[in-house]
């Protein structure tokens, strides 16, 4: 069974984001980077398959510049086989077809059985290169995943619905599976693991080899929502201010 | 990846990868499953034994020491932020495992002889076993040569007699490593295991300070072991001081997480806290206090990190080690007692966790050697006399 796991370095919940000054990203030099939370549950997840059918191999991916490399020791420190740094220079791209065309590029001679990722990316939050990856290899996909169970040949995935429902399905492998916050408990790396990292191989793809030519969408502007404070004096008689008030309520507001 | 903590100086471009990953696990794994359960404990007076497990499986138990010795080996200053962030989680934590880990494993590993490190290392390293230190007495304390603990010879056995007291972990041992003087006035150390005849241990109420520690007193009554009950490489107190030095690296580091505990509960507190027009972080008297509680803290991370590094490259003296020892024990005290002042009544509550520490950090200020004695260690350093009887 081999196994890849998808994994995003994005601006950790506690940092400040001040944008650039052309507003098209936020200014990285100011940010404490983390791993994606729930890539962190997918390693987490590939780890626990790999134990449980005792054979086969994780490899931790990603994509950035040089600083994404603490994401992949961390994912090799927890217990993975190997890391894949897919180099960016610049600004990171956030266009998530081009992103899984990427992926894609890099890991289809490399034949996965399965390929796990994070539901979405805690920066952009665009939900898709799991999905899109998934379709380009050629692998069969889910989403929302919040329970698997491996069998030789399939995996079945507890996908989360709406409305507290929830759906078991199978799919042939390889499969392509997006997964959910707090499908498991993952584990902290052990200092072990950590000093065993160092002699793990990361293999590094420039930019130039997995970059597609074509770009299909792009950030036009990030802004920071303004909030305004407003002040209503309602005048007239009674039945005036009632009927404005409940329009307040009811349109503006929406709370009746 | 930064340190976590205030970085004035940027220490983070001093620390390894590796390191700050250590002590980002150290970090979590305090916040996530001890910091729920330290009021429960520090209240009634109780450690959660159950974490020694997951302590050993992390590999924090003696974990600067060389894997076959159950260790992780780390470098010193990767041990040091663990023994920073357990004791910004409460100095409980960070006393047991500094036990465990100067006190017990070490002095195996350096003084033992293989079948005792067989024995007793990996269960030790994995947190299966716990151990203690038995050195000091009722009325030996900064004298420990004055002992009157004694190991009596008869035949191929020991016969020991005597008792230790403030001892951390003291009766949930399963090994103890006790210092007892021969008839011939050299003290040796000998591996008592628990359960064996004549060898009992009570726990100290009525502490308030470390209460989520356990502190016992240890009774020898007769207690015949064996010769390879001893560790037979080490005679006189210098071994056993190199085990307390062992311990005094990591508790400045300890206090260190402490302060920074303290500092950034304060300065969190005085930036959200508004009296008169604005927060009292804006107000010059709290300035005055941040500024100078910063400026300490940021001594005492170079400070404890150069130790680190000397203590990697087999420089370290024991004299670093009690300026070390010595001024971070200060600081955590000062700013302790700053930091509560910030907050107010608020600061006297368990709300928050500086009056734990504060009264944590009155027995570290006297533990592991007083303040005073390492004052006349760096005294007898720099003058060549000692002050101190000898």
């Amino acid at each position: 069974m081999k196994i890849a796991v998808l994994i995003k370095q994005v601006p950790g919940s506690d940092s400040a984001l001040p944008l650039t000054g052309d507003g098209t990203w936020i200014d990285d030099s100011l940010i404490t980077f983390v791993m994606n939370e729930s890539d962190n549950y997918a390693l987490e997840e590939a780890l626990r398959i790999r134990e449980k059918i005792n054979d086969g191999e994780v490899v931790v991916v990603s994509m950035g510049p040089d600083r994404v490399q603490r994401v992949i020791r961390e994912g090799l420190a927890k217990g993975a086989d190997r890391g894949i740094h897919l180099e960016e220079d610049g600004q990171i791209e956030t266009d998530p077809l081009c992103i899984a065309k990427s992926f894609t590029s890099v890991l289809e001679d490399e034949n996965f059985d399965l390929v796990l990722t994070g539901l979405q990316s805690d920066d952009t939050g665009m939900g898709q290169t799991g999905i899109l990856l998934g379709e380009l290899l050629g692998m069969s996909t889910a989403t929302l995943g919040i329970e698997t169970d491996i069998q030789s040949d399939t995996i079945r995935v507890k996908r989360e619905l709406e409305s507290g429902w929830f759906q078991w399905i199978k799919l042939p492998l390889p499969a392509s599976v997006s997964i959910q916050s707090g499908i498991n408990q993952p584990r902290y790396p052990s200092l072990k693991g950590i000093m065993g990292a160092k002699k793990k191989e990361i293999k590094i793809v420039a930019q130039s080899e997995h970059r597609p030519d074509t770009k299909w969408q792009s950030l036009n502007r990030l802004f920071i929502p303004q909030t305004n404070k407003q002040t209503e004096t309602l005048n007239g008689d009674a039945d005036t201010i009632v009927n404005r008030l409940v329009e307040i309520l009811r349109s503006d507001l929406r709370i009746i | 990846m930064q340190y976590i903590g205030p970085d004035f100086y940027n220490i983070s471009d001093l620390l390894k990868e590796e390191e700050l990953l250590i002590q980002k696990t150290a970090h979590e794994f305090v916040q996530n499953e001890f910091m729920p359960v330290v009021n429960e404990h520090y209240e009634k007076g109780t450690f959660p034994t159950e974490i020694a497990t997951q302590l050993g499986e992390l590999g924090f138990m003696g974990s600067s020491l060389p894997e076959e010795s159950g260790g992780a080996g780390v470098s010193n200053v990767a041990y040091g932020l663990i023994l920073h962030e357990l004791e910004r989680g409460d100095s409980g934590l960070r006393s047991f495992v500094s036990v465990q880990g100067a006190l017990v494993m070490y002095p195996i590993h350096s003084y033992g002889s293989d079948e005792q490190k067989q024995k007793w290392l990996p269960g030790l390293g994995s947190g299966e076993l716990i151990g203690c230190f038995g050195l000091t007495e009722a009325n030996f304390g900064s004298n420990p040569g004055g002992m009157v603990t004694k190991a009596v010879r008869d035949g191929d056995d020991w016969i020991i007699n005597g008792s230790k007291m403030w001892i951390t972990n003291g009766s949930i041992a399963d090994v103890a490593v006790v210092w007892a003087k021969d008839e011939e006035q050299i003290v040796r150390g000998f591996l008592i295991e628990k359960g064996i005849d004549g060898f009992s241990s009570s726990d100290i109420h009525g502490k308030l300070s470390l209460r989520a520690s356990v502190t016992s007193e240890l009774s020898l009554v007769n207690v015949r072991v064996p010769d390879s009950a001893r560790l037979p490489k080490v005679e006189g107190l210098k071994g056993l001081l190199s085990c307390l030095t062992q311990a005094r690296y990591g508790i400045a580091w300890g206090m260190l997480g402490a302060a920074v505990d303290c500092y950034e509960t304060a300065l969190n507190y005085a930036k959200e806290r508004k009296q008169f027009s604005k927060p009292i972080a804006g107000y010059q008297l709290t300035q005055a206090k941040l500024a100078e509680m910063i400026t300490r803290i940021t001594e005492a991370q170079l400070l404890v990190y150069r130790l680190g590094r000397l203590k990697d490259e087999g420089k370290m003296t024991f004299q670093q080690v009690s300026m070390a020892k010595r001024n971070n024990c200060v600081l955590a005290r000062d700013i302790a007692k700053i930091s509560r002042g910030i907050l107010g009544a608020n600061g006297i509550t368990e709300d928050y966790p500086i009056m734990r520490h504060m009264a944590n950090i009155e027995s570290v200020y006297t533990y592991e050697g007083t303040h005073e004695m390492h004052t006349l260690i760096l005294g007898q350093e720099v003058t060549g006399i000692a002050a101190y009887d000898s």
